[in-house]
């Protein structure tokens, strides 16, 4: 009887979650080597990357940012992005109830290694519907070089 | 006679490919906090313009629904991806004194903006002591 109160239809996804982490024990991200830059999931901003031909693609979903007030750089390789995010959420007694607050503030920063041939003199960096998208070139493909024997 | 059972098959069988891709969404994280005249919820959606956004009132529920549509090069390979799903849902329910019909909705830079007014007779209003 108190087993059926207990039985909230949140632990029927519960289950699944506790599921997923079993099988990402087993198969999953702890038993490959990642980034030594890699972040919990869920670290803002998220980001994904792509490669073309002729560049690196890094997007990186912050919504809500004030694009003119963040920081990307590539340094020695790594691309860095930071900014800060002011809550939204009122302060103090006039601002009223606040029932859930899961959105991130304050100072966000995420660093990704580059590959080596990305040409930080070929950065184009813009923001679109809270996604921050920064396209880095590619050098062009070194020719194999001869050395001749002495 | 054949033909017709073929394609029932074909459909069926897409229906149950795209069923589970189609299904898996990402939950936005939200705010919401409340003041005497209505309630504010913002809710991240990085990635969604404003024409692949959705907002159904269904009775007192609230459905946020909404679709990743960043432009992107046609021969992007992915390498690295925290994003895998490119769409949002997440659901509400509306309490009695909020008034569904004047939601105002606004999405800015990925995030969206909702105004949930209450109704009129349910804003808190400070009762007259007479002396007599």
């Amino acid at each position: 009887m108190y087993e059926s109160l207990l039985n909230f239809p949140g632990a029927f996804f519960g289950e699944f979650e506790r599921l997923r982490r079993e099988l990402d024990d087993v198969f999953g991200a702890t038993s490959v080597p990642t980034s030594i830059r890699s972040v919990a999931p869920g670290t803002f901003p998220s980001i994904n990357v792509g490669n073309t031909p002729e560049s690196v693609d890094v997007y990186a979903f912050a919504p809500g940012i004030d694009a003119s007030k963040v920081d990307v750089q590539i340094d020695r390789g790594v691309l860095s992005i930071s900014g800060e995010r002011i809550s939204a959420v009122p302060e103090g007694k006039q601002g009223g109830q606040v029932y859930s607050r899961e959105r991130l503030s304050g100072r966000f920063h995420r660093a990704i290694s580059l590959p080596d041939d990305a040409d930080a003199s070929k950065v184009d960096a813009s923001y679109r519907d809270g996604v921050l998208h920064v396209r880095v070139g590619r050098r062009a493909a070194p020719q194999p070089q001869r050395i001749a024997i002495q | 006679m054949n033909d017709t059972n073929r394609t029932h098959d074909v459909a069926t069988t897409q229906a149950r490919n795209t069923a589970p891709t189609d299904e898996r969404t990402m939950i936005p994280r939200v705010d919401v906090f409340e003041d005497d005249a209505g309630i504010t919820l913002l809710a991240d959606l990085p990635g969604v313009p404003k024409d692949r956004l959705e907002l159904k009132v269904d009775g007192d529920t609230l459905l946020i629904e909404g679709a990743i549509a960043t432009p992107t090069p046609q021969d992007l390979q992915s390498v690295y991806a925290e994003i895998r799903v490119p769409r949002y849902r997440r659901a509400f329910v509306l309490s009695r004194e909020l008034d569904p019909g004047k939601i105002d909705a606004n999405l800015r830079d990925g995030v969206l903006n909702l105004r949930i007014p209450k109704q009129e007779h349910a804003k808190p209003r400070r009762i007259e002591v007479r002396a007599g």
